[in-house]
């Protein structure tokens, strides 16, 4: 039986991620908590995040939760969503506040976005159902179409240093980077947990993906 | 490419889907679990749950609802009806909500979005505008905003209640034309573009659906973000999947 930690800082509901991956897989023991110690004996980790980042590197920080991310980073299969993918990056535009650096780069706001055919204002907070391009093959990918919707709701994006790093590829305004991989890392700008049959196909893949 | 997103509306009333006859009786539409699965299986893109529950002591059913569809249905959900305080809006996201949407307290206390937004985020806030078309001076189309159920004025003119509750930190407004709520005439539309255009954050055109065609007009015309309609969808005279089909074929980005 896999254990899955979902760190918990305070950070947004982290009910929909624990119901999302019960329901594809039953047998695994799913734990929702702010323990390091909990997070350091799971098999597999989701760092989820929502809100703003500088509010979410406080509370991961006012938890003690810090080393127990950048542990579980390094060492077992691990799924980073929205800003849990942004936290990774080494610095974020957003508050103007340092990340986790566990990647070089750079969290950026999407600055006036414009349709490039119609030449339209896109919004922002980019809100609801984009394809995902996969740029590069990855397990997590197993089973889910290429240029697949998927849910988003963020203004800020990641860019990563190295290219090599995305694994899939959104278009708003500009094509941004909305899936990375990278060892024992996935990390995705999108939320799985709301994006139906596709999200669900995904947290899937990670329950059973062995790096 | 960004698809515009149709949300069916479910109105809850003590814990069963609702919806008015003509203003006067409500009709019994159903289990809201059941038919939230069902709009899912169809390609919902999100849906919206209005609590329209009058007792306070049923109140709160609508989180044990919230908490049985979260459980099952794994699309986005925003949840409206009696949220007046920062509190309430925690509940309904921990029952499983998305986003919470208020209507009348952001109205009697717009600082109410401004906290809300700053304690869970922009992107949870939906602030609801129901708005009535007024005369103007000089005959130009005005929207005044209107409380419970057009019955009271607010002195608020719609678009610049909307640019004001965007600067105040709403991520999403909920735009109802109350002309048209349950007319079936369609929606409201220029309305829906005069809000659209007046910000930055995506506007949901809601009231007057009565065909698919008004679905299209809403995106089309109104240049709306998303498109919402209870009657068309709940009483079986159209799928939600085949609202998809038309957008895409008068050439709207839509999942299907």
């Amino acid at each position: 039986m896999t254990r899955v930690a979902i760190i918990d800082y305070g950070m947004g509901n982290l009910r929909s991620v624990a119901k999302a991956i019960e329901h594809v897989a039953p047998e695994a023991e799913v734990i929702v908590s702010s323990d390091a110690a909990t997070v350091a004996g799971a098999d597999r980790v989701v760092f989820p995040g929502q809100g703003a980042m500088p509010d979410c590197m406080r509370e991961l920080d006012a938890r003690g939760l810090r080393s127990a991310v950048l542990d579980a980073a390094a060492s077992k299969p691990f799924l980073g969503i929205c800003i849990g993918l942004q936290m990774l990056f080494r610095h974020s535009q957003e508050g103007d506040v340092p990340g986790l650096g566990v990647f070089d780069g750079d969290v950026l706001r999407f600055a006036d976005p414009v349709d490039p055919v119609t030449g339209a204002r896109l919004k922002v907070p980019h809100m609801g159902w984009n394809g995902v391009v996969q740029t590069r093959p990855h397990p997590l990918w197993q089973g889910i179409g290429d240029d697949e919707r998927f849910y988003f709701v963020h203004s800020y994006y990641v860019q990563p240093q190295d290219p090599t790093l995305t694994s899939g590829r959104t278009s708003y305004g500009a094509p941004f980077t909305s899936a990375i991989a990278r060892d024992n890392i996935f990390a995705v700008q999108f939320h799985p947990e709301k994006s139906a049959q596709a999200g669900l196909r995904l947290l899937q893949n990670f329950i059973g993906w062995t790096p | 490419m960004l698809a515009k997103r149709i949300i069916p509306c479910l109105d809850v009333n003590a814990g069963r889907v609702v919806k008015g006859v003509n203003f006067l009786s409500l009709k019994d539409a159903g289990d809201p679990v059941e038919i939230a699965r069902r709009y899912d299986e169809q390609g919902a893109d999100e849906l919206t749950f209005l609590d329209i529950t009058a007792s306070s002591d049923a109140r709160d059913i609508i989180l044990h609802v919230v908490e049985q569809v979260a459980e099952q249905v794994f699309i986005p959900l925003t949840v409206g009806g009696g949220v007046r305080a920062v509190e309430d809006v925690r509940r309904l996201l921990n029952a499983g909500a998305d986003k919470v949407s208020m209507n009348t307290a952001a109205i009697k206390d717009p600082e109410l979005v401004a906290r809300a937004s700053g304690k869970v985020g922009s992107q949870c806030i939906v602030v609801a505008i129901d708005a009535k078309r007024v005369e103007d001076r000089d005959g130009r189309p005005r929207w005044e905003v209107f409380t419970h159920g057009g019955r009271n004025p607010t002195g608020l003119d719609a678009v610049d209640w909307a640019r004001r509750v965007e600067a105040l930190g709403a991520g999403e407004i909920l735009l109802t034309s109350m002309d048209r709520d349950g007319t079936k005439n369609g929606f409201d539309l220029a309305l829906t573009r005069a809000v659209s255009d007046a910000v930055c954050i995506p506007v949901i055109a809601s009231g007057g659906v009565g065909t698919l065609d008004h679905l299209v007009d809403g995106v089309l015309e109104g240049g709306a973000d998303a498109v919402l309609a209870a009657s068309i969808f709940h009483f079986g005279q159209h799928t939600v999947r085949e609202a998809k089909e038309r957008m895409r074929d008068r050439g709207i980005e839509v999942r299907l």
